[in-house]
C-alpha cells in the first residue's frame, strides 16, 4: 500500500515541477492506479488534475493528447477513432475495464515506459513526440531509449498527422489481462513502414530490418526478421520462444489488415 | 485534510487521510453497497460514479473528489429499479457481491451508449468480474432490460 503524507493540487506546471524537485519522495499522481499497487512512501502527492492537461486536440498537423487525458478519453475521442486506422483507441480498449480506463492517464502510461504497454506499442509505430516540462520535446523513440536523467513532468504526447494507416494486434491469455505480445504496424502514404513490438516483455521497440522488408513487399521475411532480430524474454505470461512465434504471426496479421485496407 | 464533495446529491464535509481511498471513505459514510474485492483495480465490484463516470473506488484517492459529485447505488436506486428486477428474474445474482458494482457500470453504459448491442455490452462490462453466474444470466438480464427501455 502506498502512503501519502500530503496531497496537493498543483496550481501551475511550474509549481508542480518545484514540488517534484523539492524532495525525492514527492510524486506526481496521474490516475494513481499504478502507484497505489506499489509500496511507495510519498511525502507530497502532486495532483495535476486542475491544470487543463486532459484535452485531446486535433490541429491540421498533429494530434496533441494531454498528459491527464484518460485512456477512456483516448478510446472515445472522435478524432482518434478515425485517424491512423483508429489504432490508438484500439490499443487501449483491452486494458482492464471502462472504469479503469476512466482513471488511468496517458501521461503516466507514457512517462513510465512500461514494457507491457499497449499504448506505447501503438504510439511507437506512429510519428509521436513527447513534451516534457523541463527537457522539452523529443521523439518518443528517443525518450524510450534515453530518457532524461532528471525527473520530469510529461505534459503531452503529440502525433504527427502524416496520413499513416496503422493496424494493432495483441495476444492476451484472457480478457482484461496484460498482453503477452503487442504488435503495431503502420504505412505512410509514401510507402514508409514502421513496425513496433511491445510486451516482449521488454519495452516496445521498432525493428528497422523488418520495416525495410515490409516496404519491399516481403511480409513473410519481415515477420520472421521481427521474431529473430528483436530480443524476447520469458515471464509468467509466456516464454521467449512463444513470444517469437507470436511476433511472427501478429506481424503478418497487421500486414494483412493493412494490405486489405481493413485496418 | 478537509474534503468537500457531493455524495448522492448531498453536500458533505469530511476529514480524510491524504492516502485514503474513495472506497474506504464511502463505506465510512455508510454507503454499504460499495464493496471491496480484489483491491487491485481488477474486479469492478467497487464501481461508483465520479461526475457520472464509472470509476473503481478502490483505486481512486478520496482527496481527488474535492468539489466533485460521487454517486453510489444508494443514490441511483430509482434508475436501477428496472435492471435490478431483470437481474432477479434471470437469476443473475447468486451471492450478489458483484451486483452493486455491476449495476453501476451497466447504468453508466446505458447512459453512455443508449441502446448497445450484445457485443458492446460485453465490452463495456468486461471489467466487472462475477464468480457465480458465468455471465450468461447477466447478459440475458441486460438484454431484457434493454428491450424494456426500447419499448418505452
Ligand atoms: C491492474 C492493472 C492492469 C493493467 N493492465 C494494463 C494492460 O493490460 N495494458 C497496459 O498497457 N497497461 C496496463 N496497466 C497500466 C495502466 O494502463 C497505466 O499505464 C498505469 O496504471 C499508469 O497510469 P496511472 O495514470 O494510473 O499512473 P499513476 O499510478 O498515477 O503513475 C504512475 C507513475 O507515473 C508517474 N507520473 C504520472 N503522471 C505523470 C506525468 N504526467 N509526468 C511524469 N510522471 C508521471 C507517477 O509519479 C508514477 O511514478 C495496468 C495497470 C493496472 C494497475
Ligand atoms: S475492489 Fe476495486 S476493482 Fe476490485
Ligand atoms: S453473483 Fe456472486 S460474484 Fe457475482
Amino acid at each position: 500500500m502506498i502512503s501519502i503524507q500530503e496531497y496537493r493540487f498543483a496550481e501551475s506546471l511550474d509549481e508542480a515541477l518545484q514540488l517534484l524537485d523539492a524532495s525525492r519522495k514527492n510524486r506526481v499522481i496521474g490516475g494513481g492506479m499504478w502507484l497505489r499497487l506499489g509500496h511507495a512512501s510519498v511525502k507530497t502527492a502532486i495532483d495535476l488534475s486542475r491544470l487543463g492537461l486532459d484535452r485531446i486536440e486535433a490541429t491540421e498537423d498533429e494530434i496533441a493528447i494531454g498528459a491527464m487525458a484518460t485512456l477512456r478519453e483516448v478510446e472515445t475521442a472522435p478524432c482518434l477513432r478515425e485517424l491512423f486506422g483508429g489504432v490508438l483507441a484500439e490499443s487501449v480498449s483491452p486494458i482492464v475495464g471502462v472504469q479503469f480506463r476512466n482513471m488511468a492517464t496517458v501521461g503516466a502510461s507514457v512517462y513510465s515506459r512500461y514494457g507491457f504497454s499497449d499504448l506505447l506499442t501503438a504510439l511507437l509505430a506512429l510519428d509521436a513526440r513527447v513534451e516534457l516540462r523541463r527537457a522539452g520535446t523529443m521523439a518518443l523513440e528517443d525518450f524510450l531509449k534515453n530518457p532524461p536523467e532528471k525527473r520530469d513532468i510529461l505534459t503531452s504526447v503529440r502525433v504527427r498527422r502524416d496520413g499513416r494507416r496503422a493496424a494493432y494486434r495483441t495476444f492476451r491469455r484472457s480478457a482484461t489481462d496484460f498482453g503477452v505480445l503487442n504488435v503495431c504496424a503502420s504505412i505512410s502514404p509514401e510507402g514508409d513502414w514502421r513496425l513496433s513490438v511491445g510486451a516482449r516483455p521488454a519495452r516496445a521497440a521498432r525493428c528497422l530490418e523488418a520495416e525495410a522488408l515490409l516496404a519491399a513487399g516481403d511480409a513473410a521475411g519481415a515477420a520472421k526478421t521481427a521474431s529473430e532480430k528483436l530480443r524476447y524474454g520469458s515471464n509468467l505470461r509466456g516464454s521467449a520462444e512463444y513470444r517469437r512465434a507470436l511476433a511472427e504471426v501478429l506481424t503478418l496479421r497487421c500486414w494483412d489488415a493493412l494490405k486489405e485496407g481493413k485496418a | 485534510m478537509k474534503l468537500n464533495f457531493e455524495l448522492n446529491g448531498r453536500k458533505l464535509e469530511r476529514e480524510i487521510a491524504p492516502d485514503e481511498t474513495l472506497l474506504h471513505l464511502l463505506r465510512a459514510c455508510g454507503m454499504h453497497s460499495v464493496r471491496g474485492g480484489c483491491d487491485t483495480s481488477n474486479c469492478g465490484v467497487c464501481t461508483v460514479w465520479v461526475d457520472d463516470r464509472p470509476v473503481l473506488s478502490c483505486g481512486y484517492l478520496a482527496a481527488r473528489v474535492e468539489g466533485r459529485r460521487v454517486t453510489t447505488l444508494e443514490g441511483a436506486r430509482a434508475e436501477a429499479g428496472e435492471l435490478m428486477n431483470c437481474l432477479a428474474a434471470e437469476g443473475a445474482d447468486q451471492c450478489g457481491y458483484c451486483s452493486p458494482g455491476f449495476i453501476m457500470c451497466a447504468l453508466a453504459m446505458f447512459r453512455e451508449l443508449g441502446d448497445p448491442s450484445d457485443e458492446e455490452m460485453r465490452r463495456y462490462l468486461a471489467g466487472n468480474l462475477c464468480r457465480c453466474t458465468g455471465y450468461e444470466s447477466q447478459m440475458r438480464a441486460l438484454a431484457k432490460c434493454a428491450e424494456g427501455r426500447r419499448s418505452k
